[in-house]
């Protein structure tokens, strides 16, 4: 495989993601700073807010940035059957399901000195939890033995119904629960400046993160469509060229 | 095509999935006694002994205090079962695209293989229910406005059900995983119906009637945005299948 993917590939990183990827480790350096040593504890709980410098952002990142890429490259997908937008949508959806997952692990640990319990029935943890599984679905149908065409098309449905899902999902869970709590338990935390301003810090610094992730995620979706809608010829090429200088012992085929 | 053809495409679907339950009778002889057990199931589960307090002096079963729930769960796991029958009837010798080639408006496949569900559904309903009041003892001050919300409640949670499984079932038509997958993607889908319809139900069975409307609107907003979305997008999702 190596041969082939030598002549069809290079590395997923390109100079915009590598200068991407050296902001991302400064502001990280820098939200890490801010997080853990310049910002004081709040009032009543103590250390545990520094969870929401991870928290939010994550879910910033996965709600709102990540899954409206997924709506933007399925419609785009549908109107002009490129593969830039199908792929964009993917990689958009991978990596917010995983910033999805942050969230609720965040939510968790954060609920436990604060709420007691780990899992109390918020209406965003909640909604998030079922947002969470709504786009693991996406991910199932992008991972189906099917005609790539098919797949992609099905795919960019789901991202499109996906999203209009979330939004129902998110109006019924809040209407649901306002009806049995008056307000969610610790969002009307008294935040001070500098901790508003670290916040603000962390979204930046999750927002860098994420563009990163998604420049590399969507060149190796990238090079993983070009090996396989490329030739047989190249195939065959390459087995020959093994063929010809045979691996040696040990090393893995 | 016109608004004529359409509906006329979507009763020919209707009445030949209807048609296949009378011969077969999956759904009679397997889907409903599967709700039935499902019910029995949660007598299991849940003690029938366990009881709320409703104040100082009265009590109730708890099975009885969560029937509205319990109800939309069975008719919710009923319906996955519904669901891959009524793709899998289409699944064998190319038929979605046999129905394609006899010329019919995909939209009109999509509405009548959605009112045929919701049909099968509004049965299971009705049989889930009588026998959660049976099994689980509830004993309801019956009025006249309380059945009429339990009915329409039932009616917009399973035309919602259907409407969306529906759309979700062609999504995964024709792939092997399709019984593991259509749960996967329907469930987080329907979450806001059994919120809803438990609410309304709830509100029906124990609550102030009037409590159960607003969510009653919500089933039926949600029932109505699927059935679009489903006439919308079935032409490119059977193009394909």
């Amino acid at each position: 495989m190596s041969a082939l993917t030598n002549t069809l590939v290079g590395p997923s990183s390109s100079k915009v993601s590598r200068v991407v990827g050296i902001m991302a480790i400064i502001a990280t350096v820098f939200m890490l700073l801010l997080a853990l040593v310049w910002s004081p504890p709040e009032i009543d709980q103590a250390d545990a807010v520094r969870l929401f410098y991870v928290h939010v952002p994550s879910a910033v990142i996965a709600l709102y940035v990540a899954f409206t890429i997924t709506l933007i490259g399925s419609i785009q997908y549908l109107r002009k059957r490129s593969v830039f937008w199908d792929l964009l949508a993917h990689a958009s959806t991978e990596i917010g399901v995983l910033f999805c997952a942050l969230v609720l692990v965040t939510g968790m640990l954060w609920g436990k000195p604060t709420w007691g319990v780990y899992w109390q029935w918020d209406p965003r943890l909640t909604s998030t939890t079922v947002t969470f599984v709504l786009y693991t679905g996406y991910l199932a149908i992008r991972r189906m033995d099917l005609d790539p065409a098919v797949r992609s098309k099905r795919a960019a449905i789901l991202g499109i119904v996906s999203f209009a899902n979330l939004i129902i999902v998110r109006y019924s869970v809040e209407w649901w629960r306002s009806i049995h709590q008056s307000a969610t338990f610790g969002l009307d935390t008294q935040l001070d400046d500098l901790m508003l301003f670290t916040v603000f810090w962390a979204v930046v610094t999750f927002l860098l993160i994420f563009t990163w992730l998604l420049i590399h995620r969507f060149r190796l979706a990238w090079f993983e469509h070009q090996a396989s809608t490329s030739s047989l010829d190249d195939a065959i090429a390459a087995r020959r060229a093994e063929r010809s200088h045979p691996p040696l012992a040990g090393e893995s085929v | 095509m016109g608004r004529a053809g359409l509906l006329a495409d979507a009763a020919l679907i209707f009445k030949k999935d209807l048609r296949i339950e009378r011969s077969s009778k999956v759904v009679t002889v397997q889907v409903l006694p599967f709700a039935v057990m499902t019910l029995i199931l949660f007598g299991f589960g849940i003690s029938p002994d366990a009881r709320v307090l409703l104040g100082s002096e009265e009590s109730r079963t708890v099975l009885a205090q969560v029937t509205p729930g319990l109800i939309f769960i069975a008719v919710l796991f009923s319906a996955l079962l519904a669901l891959g029958r009524s793709f899998g009837v289409e699944s064998s010798d190319g038929t979605l695209d046999g129905l394609r080639l006899a010329g019919l408006d995909p939209a009109g496949i999509f509405l009548g293989k959605a009112a045929a569900v919701m049909v099968q559904l509004a049965m299971v309903s009705a049989v889930v229910t009588g026998g959660a009041f049976l099994l689980f003892s509830v004993d309801v001050g019956w009025s006249p406005s309380r059945a009429v919300l339990l009915v329409t409640t039932v009616g917009a949670a399973t035309t919602g059900i259907a409407a969306a499984g529906t759309l979700y079932g062609a999504l995964a038509a024709g792939l092997r995983v399709r019984d593991t997958l259509v749960p996967l993607l329907v469930i987080p889908v329907l979450a806001p119906v059994l919120l809803g319809a438990g609410q309304a139900a709830d509100a029906a069975l124990f609550g102030a009637v009037a409590d159960g409307w607003p969510w009653v609107g919500a089933l039926a907003l949600f029932a109505l945005v699927y059935v679009g979305v489903g006439i919308l997008s079935f032409e490119s999702l059977l193009e394909d299948a």
